[in-house]
């Protein structure tokens, strides 16, 4: 073999176009063009360089008191919103971009539970290396990206988030040493990422060949459901299969959602592992040309059957009821092309075209009707036609992952609770005990929740309540005030749970039976 | 082994080299006895072996492992693997079993020991090369367990103590089902013996859905337990290099081995390092943002869809980008031909996006901008056909990857056609290609039957050596080549006969 050219990929080449770039999938661009900029490389990016632009009201407003939620009156600066109506985000929505920084600085100021996200991440009450090693970073306004910042405490995070006002931030893996003093170090490959949680991101844009209802970044109840399914199945395998108790999903803020697996198990995992996990989960596979999607052996694996039999169900009524895929008949041709048999996709052919809108389930049915009335090609077997069938059903309603996030270690994701910029949504965790009663629309917005802010009357009691009311309401937090309160009650259940399985995971095995997240 | 060479530098080092001493050298300086034909290197070897051995049984294993590198390159499947590697490992590696009754049972072992252990102390060094080293080492092993007997590899297996909890009676009542839908399609599944181990373990049999997951413990069938040993030696030995990479440092000071160490991992390359900036260009030709539809009749298919997707949407996806950036790159498109080829493609993009969104790729990918390392390497090299085929497949809405591997059959033949290809003969080759998986295969034919003039040509006038006609496992090799070729006669011959 020729030349050693050891012309080998420098050693940012990994993060900066594979696995580092933050491809949650909820950024504003159209697809994964995310601009890739690590710190260094942006001008105005260098620490303490922003200050030139500060006004001099944000001074004051930073050197507010320490307390994690201080209950604050309501600043003039807000948007008025009607009186009659405080709890009803839309009426501000319109006027007030969620990105808008005095939003923003409101938001993280009042209503963001930075020290139950120090907590998650640090797994112990006191500030140690899993969460003062932790990278974090830093989307700006004007799309400049910050990587490698880390902070001894929740203080100092909620300090520097506050002073850098990002649009959002994304959570990294804990490092070797801190991220911060990477380049002081002498030896490069000192700098190694050694754990982070297992995180899964699902997103509504991989499922536009299926969804009819809405495309890109819209989304509706009705897609939704697929969200709903890969829940349910991906949470069920990870528990039962893997025996991972840690798991939170998180609302993406649009049109997807994200799973933390937090046990330390899982934490400490390396890359193989991770991608032994991600294949064991995908199941749909190959790009817009690679024809059919699901391709499994038989008999299936268990954690396919299981996962049939949640699906089943959903592809009825979510799928052909409520999406009708295959109503015109170039979709329909699609799913002939997933079933066996050539004569027998004539029949239906023909039957099809003579009852132009003939509905999916109709259509569904249709198969087995002709296959039995022996239209079908004499060498059709059932069992290959069910199995047919069945792989119809997983590319409809199994999760399609982006695996990549999966897969690797040191791999970003956007940080729980933070506000997506174009929706205003903030991103809350889902209570997967009820989750169908999970509605991506009214998640709280951050301008809903500060007008709820404003609007709050000391427990709903009006101007006639008591003074012992009274008085309690001077200690009621901002987020208490609000809709976010069930959602930051249920976060600080799942850590409180993280931490104690942490802090002695001897007695873990008795009572993991209710650790979901309760709400 | 090498005994004389650390006793040098040890006194002065004695207190701070405990874990080097444990790693190298054995102070009993005991026989070391192979009672099994396979061998897990967890005993450092401690015999004095001269310098000429050292170097000569470290050569023969190199030759070995980038032998088998390639045949993953090549994408070649395990039987055929075996049966290429057969003659050369007898050659040059040669093992026997116990019951060969071979007299060279321990010359076999023992060479393999110590060539084992010279080329970790060669392939330590740098993380690459760990990850490479213990690869092949892994397909080495593998190989040669699999052509085990029952019996010897049973007492192997017995002697590096796997644990593993069998599972009971109950359990397997329990989960009848489950286990009979991951035991395949043995019907007398009920005497297969099962055994419980974390998932951990058998990674790649949880990756492939190849075991019966419950709370976190995988059930493994007895005849699974090969990929169980096999990951224990890859565990084992990864941990090991990282060992050695620790010692490392103080092996610098042997004057003897150093250079000999250096020459061996200088020379462990493979295909996949083939590409060479300066030879992969081609003397003479136009490579400007304005040639390239041109030149795309020379591309491979993978390339030539990206470009076609490119030109059909005005856009491409990242891994599209980065695929298609850095192999115009290859060809030499120089840095500011690139953003001006990929502005004027972008055309339905603002000047202020594509300066926000892809320019920053770009100026990345030729090393304009990024850390250090990358400026310093000049960005990246253009992707292997192995990194196109294996890494990063494509999702729904993306044109990167390998048209032979990641279309469906259909649609390879439709893009074929597209770029002209329709001979009945080259498309049932190609199918059949696909069908065992020899994606490189598929591409070499197509290759082969655009040129098939130039190549008779080629090789009737002596203009280009059959080596320089092997197989192309590389897009940017494909390019040039056909360039080459489909310009016989223009370009001057002596810059033909001075590549490769
Ligand atoms: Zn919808």
């Amino acid at each position: 073999m020729p030349h050693s050219v050891s012309n080998s990929p420098p050693n940012d080449m990994e993060q900066i176009m594979g696995d580092a770039s933050p491809q949650n999938g909820d950024s504003q661009t159209t697809d994964n063009d995310i601009p890739m900029a690590e710190a260094e490389e942006t001008p105005t990016a260098t620490d303490g360089d922003e200050k030139k632009d500060v006004k001099l009201e944000d001074l004051f407003a930073d050197v507010d008191s320490d307390d994690e939620f201080p209950s604050s009156k309501p600043a003039e600066t807000k948007p008025s919103s009607s009186p009659e109506a405080p709890s009803s985000p839309m009426d501000i929505e319109t006027d007030v971009k969620a990105s808008d920084p005095e939003i923003m600085r409101m938001f993280y100021q009042r209503l963001f539970p930075w020290r139950h996200l120090f907590q998650w991440l640090n797994h112990s009450p006191t500030p140690t290396n899993d969460f003062g090693h932790r990278e974090f970073a830093l989307t700006l306004q004007g799309d400049i990206y910050l990587r490698y910042m880390s902070y001894p405490t929740s203080d100092l995070l909620r300090k520097d988030i506050l002073s850098k006002m990002p649009s959002r931030f994304e959570i990294g893996p804990v490092y070797t040493t801190n991220p911060r003093d990477r380049k002081t170090l002498r030896n490069l490959s000192a700098f190694k990422p050694l754990s982070k949680e297992l995180c899964f991101d699902i997103d509504l844009t991989d499922y536009d060949d299926i969804r009819t209802c809405c495309d890109k970044a819209n989304i509706c109840n009705k897609c939704w459901q697929f969200m709903t399914m890969a829940i349910k199945v991906i949470d069920a395998a990870l528990r039962d299969d893997f025996g991972f108790k840690h798991i939170m999903w998180v609302y993406s803020g649009r049109r997807g959602a994200h799973a933390w697996v937090c046990d330390k198990k899982a934490r400490v995992m390396d890359d193989q592992k991770r991608r032994a996990v991600a294949g064991y989960l995908e199941v749909i596979r190959g790009g817009a040309q690679s024809g059919k999607k699901v391709n499994v052996r038989r008999p299936l694996h268990p954690h396919l059957s299981r996962s049939l039999d949640i699906l089943a169900p959903h592809f009825q009524t979510d799928v052909l009821e409520s999406q009708d895929p295959w109503s015109t008949p170039a979709r329909a041709e699609h799913l002939l092309s997933l079933l066996p048999d050539k004569t027998l996709n004539d029949s239906l052919r023909k039957k099809w075209d003579s009852s132009p809108g003939r509905a999916s389930a109709s259509k569904w049915a249709d198969i087995d009707a002709v296959a039995k009335s022996g239209a079908g090609g004499k060498s059709l077997d059932t069992r290959t036609l069910l199995e047919a069938k069945q792989d119809v059903v997983l590319e409809y309603t199994y999760p399609r992952l982006d695996i990549e996030v999966s897969k690797k270690l040191n791999h970003l994701l956007k940080s729980p609770f933070v506000v997506h910029p174009g929706t205003g949504r903030v991103c809350v965790p889902i209570n997967t005990k009820r989750l169908e009663e999970f509605d991506p629309l009214a998640v709280p917005t951050v301008q809903g929740l500060l007008a709820e802010i404003d609007g709050w009357e000391g427990g709903g009691g009006g101007g006639g309540a008591g003074a012992e009311e009274e008085g309690k309401g001077e200690n009621v937090q901002d987020w208490e005030k609000t809709s976010l309160k069930p959602y930051i009650e249920a976060f600080r259940g799942f850590v409180l749970a993280l931490m104690k399985d942490e802090r002695d995971p001897k007695v873990k095995r008795e009572r993991d039976e209710d650790e979901g997240m309760e709400f | 082994m090498l005994r004389q060479d650390y006793n040098r530098i040890d006194p002065k080092r004695r207190n701070v080299l405990d874990y080097r001493k444990k790693q190298f050298a054995d102070p009993a300086y005991k026989e070391t006895e192979y009672p099994h034909r396979l061998n897990f290197y967890a005993t450092p070897p401690t015999a004095d072996i001269t310098l000429e051995q050292f170097e000569q049984w470290a050569i023969d294993r190199l030759r070995i492992l980038a032998e088998l590198e390639a045949c993953s390159f090549r994408n070649k499947s395990p039987a055929e693997t075996a049966s290429h590697m057969k003659p050369l490992l007898e050659k040059y590696l040669p093992l026997d079993s116990n019951t060969s009754s071979s007299s060279k049972l321990f010359a076999e072992r023992q060479k393999d020991h110590y060539s084992h252990f010279i080329l970790r102390l060669a392939f330590a060094s740098t993380e690459d090369l760990r990850r490479r080293f213990s690869r092949v080492e892994t397909m080495l092993f593998r190989l040669r367990l699999n052509e085990d007997t029952l019996r010897e590899r049973n007492a192997f297996v017995q002697s590096i103590n796997l644990d593993c909890e069998p599972v009971t009676e109950e359990e397997r009542n329990e989960y009848r089902d489950e286990l009979a839908a991951t035991a395949g399609f043995r019907k007398n599944n009920e005497d297969e013996l099962w055994f419980k181990v974390d998932w951990e373990r058998v990674p790649d049999l949880v990756e492939g859905r190849r075991v019966f997951l419950k709370a976190g413990k995988a059930y493994v069938p007895s005849r699974e337990q090969a990929s169980m040993v096999v990951a224990e030696f890859t565990q084992r030995l990864e941990r090991a290099l990282e060992l050695t990479a620790r010692a490392l440092p103080r092996l610098d000071e042997d004057d003897r081995l150093t250079p000999i160490l250096d020459h061996l991992s200088k020379n462990f390359t493979t295909p996949d390092a083939s590409y060479n900036s300066s030879t992969s260009s081609v003397p003479g030709a136009d490579i400007s943002a304005r040639n390239v539809d041109a030149l795309s009749s020379h591309f491979p298919l993978c390339m030539q869809h990206l470009h076609r997707s490119l030109r059909r949407d005005s856009h491409l996806k990242h891994f599209g980008r980065l695929q298609y950036t850095l192999f115009l790159k290859g060809i030499g498109l120089n840095l500011e031909e690139s953003l001006v080829f990929w502005r004027t493609s972008f055309n339905k993009v603002s000047d202020d996006t594509f300066n926000k969104e892809y320019k920053y790729n770009v100026r990345h990918s030729y090393g304009d901008v990024g850390g250090d390392s990358n400026r310093r390497g000049g960005g990246y090299s253009p992707f292997s056909c192995q990194k196109i085929l294996t890494e990063h497949p494509p999702g729904p809405g993306e044109a990167h990857g390998c048209p032979y591997r990641h279309f469906n059959l259909e649609n390879l033949n439709t893009l074929l056609q597209g770029v002209g290809i329709s001979d009945r003969a080259v498309l049932q080759g190609v199918k059949q290609d696909k069908d065992s998986q020899k994606f490189h295969m598929a591409c070499n034919r197509v290759f082969e039957y655009v040129h098939k003039k130039e190549i008779q040509k080629a090789k009737e006038e002596g203009i280009m050596t059959s080596a320089q006609l092997e197989t192309i496992v590389h897009p940017n090799e494909y390019f040039k080549r056909s360039y080459l070729l489909k310009n016989l006669g223009k370009v001057k011959t002596e810059d033909v006969k001075m590549e490769g």
